[in-house]
């Protein structure tokens, strides 16, 4: 058979996630996703065996979002945060976002974690050991100080190190309890870190947090073309879906070696880099974070990076990341630390 | 059954993002084909591809042809001249490296050579993805191959899974070659945190009985280019403890060097400062080529001027050997 050199399809961006139907057939490829408006009436589901089921299968929105929304209503602020590319420091500013926000004591500030085939988030909160406590309200966040919780799916493994090998409609799953079943209770800002791609999580995180309203995304990216390609992409995927993008950080640009003060460009931005790409699509540049080796340490031992080193060039540059993210959310500038 | 002509398939997996599984299929791909090897790319990375960007083929467009799609070429068989001697000839010159040397092809085929727009995101679920993978690995008409690589997005998820399946059944066809899904090679960085995502990924291959070739630690150090320290700047020796918890083969630590970034983002040779010691080696001093002439020539071929070529040729030299040692 030759292959079709067809432009793909695109899936529906506001198709309501429902339970599945039951299927005696796994899904074809264009499939329009049983979930669907479309279901069992598509052009595509001729002659599929599930045709019938996806057809009988209850149309409409997906019930469980008015649950998700006025569960999440008590929550001030929430905040994406995304890259197309992985390893470029989510989770570690998706931590720092949450510690500086957190710095504020009558801050309540959550983190959740929707990377569910690596999450770091509990290494990096030093909380990985925890398990999740049920009440009859829901599931309890595990609460790393007084005011910041964190939730994540490593605290549901029976082994830190066991694969979590699940295809999408599992994962989707999941994501939905989260939002549905997590008592996050009274909060100001619930961060959510996001696994790497444009994929089943992001668009389960964006149709399901639609109607309780997301106030955007921080586009984190590195400064080399490799990582800025995958993040175009990222960011023609929030246009799509409908997303507001607070801004971009640029992570790891530049290194100052201890040894002799010369700042090298580790990840040469030979394109002009995060800034350029921010000025190219108008949107705002919050700032460029230098690589600091101390940063990957506190996040192994889980520590809090500003809180250990809060002279530092690169935590004096967070800061003013986080200020400016303070700002596109309409907290007032001292509102942020608390100063 | 397709792939009937290639001899072996290595995966290269890793269960964190961004920690280098394409710049080490790159590498391993392009010290293979220095090796003489004919080699095959296959990124299924389909939401972030970045091979043609590493390959310098951006612009590359697939074509079709009756019974499947043509893989882009990136270079043909060929007999590579000398490396060029340092201009100021302080090294002593005919080092078993300066010969010529006979070079076998390379091939890439990834989603990023069909998509129309290279900014576009490509929003898909998984039932579609498990499609195009499936389709990715029976609809290449790939040249006869000695090695396959594949290199993969990040996570234990849809791709994964759909990859394992297919090539499980195509490899256990009677009219396969023996040994022919060889095993993968797993890429770590050397922090705890990326290790908590890598032992993920062993995990996976365990439970999905794929042999680890091994593991490559990268981002181990890197030299400042302005007074030769070297910096753990992820830390260092992570990759080595979890080969050893794992009881599976270490490969070696590959430092950050940034002229192997400039030569992928920019094409130029690279040129190390006089002293530059890696891995015991001192590669530093100039190269015989002059600043407006560096850019010029294959990527193989100034691939050789990289530091990181020894390291890698002798990677692939170990992984050859015990990939051919199990055929029989």
């Amino acid at each position: 058979m030759a292959p079709s050199l067809e432009e793909p399809t695109q899936v529906d961006l506001d198709a309501p996630l429902k339970e599945k139907p039951s299927l005696v057939a796994p899904e074809p490829e264009h499939c329009p996703g049983p979930e669907s408006q479309q279901a069992g009436t598509a052009e595509s589901c001729t002659g599929c065996p599930n045709q019938k089921i996806c057809a009988s299968a209850p149309k409409g929105p997906d019930p469980d979002i008015p649950l998700i929304t006025s569960r999440l209503s008590s929550v001030r602020h929430k905040i994406l945060v995304l890259s197309g590319k992985g390893g470029v420091g989510k989770s570690t500013f998706s931590t720092m976002l949450a510690h500086a926000f957190s710095s504020n004591p009558s801050h309540t500030v959550g983190l959740m974690d929707t990377d569910i085939c690596g999450p770091s988030i509990p290494k990096m909160m030093g909380v990985e050991n925890e398990t999740i406590h049920v009440t009859a309200a829901g599931w309890e966040p595990v609460w790393v100080s007084d005011n910041l919780g964190v939730m994540s799916v490593q605290f549901m493994l029976p082994g830190r190190d066991d694969a979590v090998i699940w295809r999408g409609a599992k994962k989707n799953g999941l994501i939905k309890r989260f939002l549905k079943d997590v008592c996050w209770g009274e909060m100001d800002v619930l961060v959510v870190d996001t696994p790497p791609g444009t994929s089943d999580e992001h668009l389960s995180v964006n149709a399901l947090l639609k109607e309780a309203g997301v106030d955007g995304a921080v586009v984190v990216s590195t400064p080399q073309e490799v990582a800025l390609l995958d993040v175009r992409k990222e960011l023609d995927f929030c246009k799509k879906a409908g997303i507001r993008v607070l801004g971009i950080v640029e992570n790891m640009s530049g290194f100052v070696c201890p040894g002799c003060r010369h700042e090298s460009k580790i990840f040469r931005a030979s394109t002009g880099g995060a800034r350029r790409l921010a000025e190219e699509m108008g949107i705002r540049f919050l700032g460029a974070v230098p690589l600091d080796p101390r940063i990957g340490m506190a996040c192994d031992y889980g520590e809090s990076f500003l809180e250990a080193y809060p002279e530092s060039p690169a935590c004096v540059a967070i800061q003013e990341v986080v200020r400016a993210v303070g700002e596109e959310l309409g907290l007032e500038r001292g509102e942020v630390f608390g100063e | 059954m397709p792939h009937e002509n290639i001899k072996h398939i290595v995966l290269v997996l890793s269960g964190k993002g961004g920690v280098g599984k394409s710049s080490i299929t790159t590498q391993l791909a392009l010290s293979l084909s220095l090796r003489g090897h004919t080699i095959g790319v296959l990124d299924i990375d389909l939401t972030g591809p970045s091979i043609p960007r590493f390959f310098g083929i951006e612009e590359a467009k697939v074509r079709q042809a009756p019974g499947g799609w043509i893989p882009v070429s990136v270079h043909d068989e060929q007999v590579l001249s000398p490396l060029p001697l340092p201009l100021s000839s302080q090294k002593p010159a005919g080092e078993a490296k300066n010969e010529e040397q006979r070079i076998g092809a390379l091939s890439c085929m990834s989603l990023g050579f069909i998509l129309a727009n290279r900014n576009d995101a490509v929003i898909w679920r998984g039932p579609k993805k498990t499609a195009m993978v499936k389709q990715f690995l029976t609809d290449v008409l790939w040249p006869p191959l000695d090695y396959l690589l594949i290199d993969t997005p990040p996570g234990t998820s849809d791709e994964h899974i759909s990859l394992l399946e297919n090539l499980h059944l195509q490899t256990s066809s009677p009219s396969a070659p023996r040994n022919q899904l060889a095993g993968a090679v797993v890429v770590t960085t050397p922090q705890a945190i990326s290790i908590s995502d890598v032992k993920k990924e062993l995990n996976f291959c365990k439970k999905t009985g794929i042999r680890v070739l091994g593991v490559v630690e990268n981002m181990a150090g890197f030299v400042c280019p302005n007074c030769k320290e070297c910096t753990n700047v992820f830390s260092k020796g992570g990759g080595e403890v979890m080969a050893r918890e794992f009881e599976v083969p270490f490969l070696g630590s590959v430092p950050i060097d940034p002229q192997f970034v400039e030569l992928v983002e920019e094409g130029t040779r690279p040129v190390y400062p006089e002293g530059t010691i890696i891995a015991g080696k001192d590669v530093g001093g100039e190269v015989g080529v002059e600043d407006e002439k560096r850019k010029e020539g294959l990527l193989v071929d100034k691939y050789r001027s990289c530091s990181l070529w020894p390291l890698f040729d002798g990677i692939v030299g170990g992984l050859d050997e015990d990939i051919r040692s199990r055929d029989v």
